[in-house]
């Protein structure tokens, strides 16, 4: 899949011996019993969408045509927008890390802001900058005839904002924890700062771009709030899976574990898929 | 995430995200709670938990409101939302009083479950067309929502206002391509109140209570969509009491009084 194409793949080998092996011993309970705790804690709701599925029918709700499009029009939006928050969150990110800047503390918290709105709030937000009326979006309107509300565009746009956080974190942590000697010993060999960033610290953070690209992916997977305020919802342009359940949900709520189901599944396939290729280490 | 994540960039959002998490769940037990406040007289609950549709919210509260005044030391708890997904939450054990639905279907989940009695119809709803103030697509008839050049917006066929809608339209004979089939009746009048879409079909409620940023037109088909809304007590509503009281307040001439006011229609 797309979404790890700028990492190098040369991440995994840099992750040393798995975490197993030079610290044997018992297992210390104190962390065992949460740790299943908070394992059952997430398992569990999974179960009862399993349990209540309905598994004779579960075929021929699958072949829906529309569920097929609500899925296609998921993944793709959900993939093109963790590639607009790669290409403007890891300089972001880098930027955060590596670059003194007035301001940079209240920036940093800045970007965290789609975290903690709720997602429908961020879609009102969206709205009033970039919707027909909005500050920006009246502008593209009247000079390109450009709208972005109720299109597919609008989608990836809602998925991006409220997803970018979860990459710019992850990539920002990286960054922090990786070894500065290695960039000043390039540039001390006459690297020049976007060599250094290509060749040095890009390869070095690859995992952490990796694990911030898939947060990013899943949670834009699973995008409902912004997309329904900002883009909308009309089957094949702008109803993604999650708007599909939820209004499967105020009618039929079987077909909306299905879907929810069959969301989880193909998140989970691809996810893991991914694992395997990327990210060596267990 | 990578192994070591700098302390503050993870904590930050955490923090943030749990503070979130918890004003969130703030809010969502007042709407569940039916518990008794200690150091009442002891006599039965004195909590009412009213589950209404969201269109109901004004009105509601307002005779909510009435209600405590004329109980004193009775709190009336709201719990506003979709009627589909109230009936859901009652079906699955919420512990409600009183269900106040949009629609005979939304109650009808409530009812086959035997856990309402018969419903009664309190009020009605009828659809209007609602525009931006000004209406810059100078819309004045429901046959003008099929140019395609109107953006329209309608609510989706599975919540009720999206049902009268397709009721309104196919009495009409009109086929209306809109760019978008909102959640609910809220979220469909937001997209009017910004002025994203040109026109919209919503409650005369809605309407009236967007105030100015919102023109309502009527239009002659809405007769043949009129949206009936069911009151019930519940079977197994913790304060049956004040259940059967609060909706005989709905039913009675004063509650009348305040639904009519807001747009609503006598059944």
């Amino acid at each position: 899949m797309t979404p790890t194409t700028t990492s190098t793949g040369r991440g995994g080998a840099r992750r040393g011996p798995g975490p197993v092996g030079a610290l044997a011993g018992r297992t210390p309970w104190v962390l065992v019993l949460p740790a299943v705790l908070g394992m059952a804690f997430l398992l569990l709701p999974l179960a009862g969408l399993l349990i209540k599925a309905p598994w004779p029918t579960l075929p021929e709700r699958l072949a829906e045509p529309q569920v097929l499009e609500a899925l296609r029009l998921s993944l793709v939006t959900a993939t093109i927008a963790t590639l607009v928050c790669l290409l403007l969150g890891v300089p972001l990110a880098w930027l955060l890390a590596r670059v003194a800047f007035p301001g940079r503390r209240a920036v940093r918290a800045l970007v965290t802001v789609p975290l903690v709105l709720p997602p429908v709030v961020g879609g009102v937000a969206l709205l009033l900058v970039l919707g027909r009326r909005g500050l920006v979006g009246q502008w593209l309107d009247a000079t390109f005839g450009v709208t972005l509300p109720f299109t597919t565009a609008g989608v990836v746009l809602a998925e991006a904002f409220v997803a970018m956080p979860f990459l710019v974190i992850s990539v920002e942590g990286a960054l922090r924890a990786a070894d500065l000697r290695l960039e000043e010993a390039a540039a001390t060999l006459g690297a020049s700062r976007w060599t250094i960033f290509r060749r040095v610290t890009l390869p070095l953070v690859a995992p952490g771009v990796v694990a911030g690209a898939v947060l990013c992916w899943a949670r834009a997977l699973g995008e409902f709030g912004a997309t329904i305020t900002f883009a909308g919802n009309f089957p094949g342009r702008t109803q993604t899976m999650p708007l599909a359940v939820y209004l499967a949900l105020e009618t039929e709520p079987e077909a909306a574990i299905v879907l929810s189901l069959l969301l989880l599944a193909v998140s989970v396939i691809i996810l893991a898929s991914l694992r395997d290729k990327w990210v060596t280490s267990p | 995430m990578s192994r070591r994540v700098s302390r503050w960039a993870l904590a930050v959002p955490l923090a943030l995200t749990l503070a979130a998490g918890l004003s969130g769940c703030g809010s969502s037990d007042q709407a569940g709670s039916t518990a008794s406040s200690p150091g009442s007289s002891g006599a039965g609950p004195t909590t009412l938990t009213v589950f209404a549709a969201a269109s109901l919210t004004g009105t509601f509260t307002e005779l909510g409101k009435t209600f405590e005044a004329a109980h004193p030391g009775t709190s009336v708890k709201f719990n506003f939302g979709s009627s589909a997904t109230l009936a859901q939450q009652i079906t699955q054990g919420a512990p409600a009083d009183v269900f106040a639905a949009a629609s005979p279907a939304t109650m009808k989940t409530v009812t086959d479950a035997s856990l309402a009695g018969t419903p009664t119809t309190f009020v009605r709803n009828k659809l209007q067309i609602a525009v931006p103030a000004g209406n810059p697509a100078k819309v004045d008839e429901l046959k003008d929502l099929t140019d395609p050049k109107i953006k329209v917006a309608l609510c989706a066929a599975q919540v009720p206002c999206g049902a009268a809608a397709v009721k309104a339209l196919d009495a009409a004979g009109l086929k209306v391509t809109p760019v978008t089939y909102e959640q609910d009746v809220k979220a469909t009048l937001t997209k009017v109140e910004l002025g994203e879409v040109d026109a919209a079909l919503v409650y005369t409620t809605d309407v009236l209570a967007a105030g100015d940023k919102v023109k309502g037109i009527a239009f002659p088909e809405a007769d043949k969509a009129i949206n009936d809304y069911p009151i019930a007590a519940l079977s197994k509503a913790p304060a049956a009491e004040l259940a059967e009281q609060f909706v005989e307040l709905v039913l009675s001439p004063q509650g009348k009084d305040v639904l009519t006011k807001a747009g609503f229609q006598a059944p």
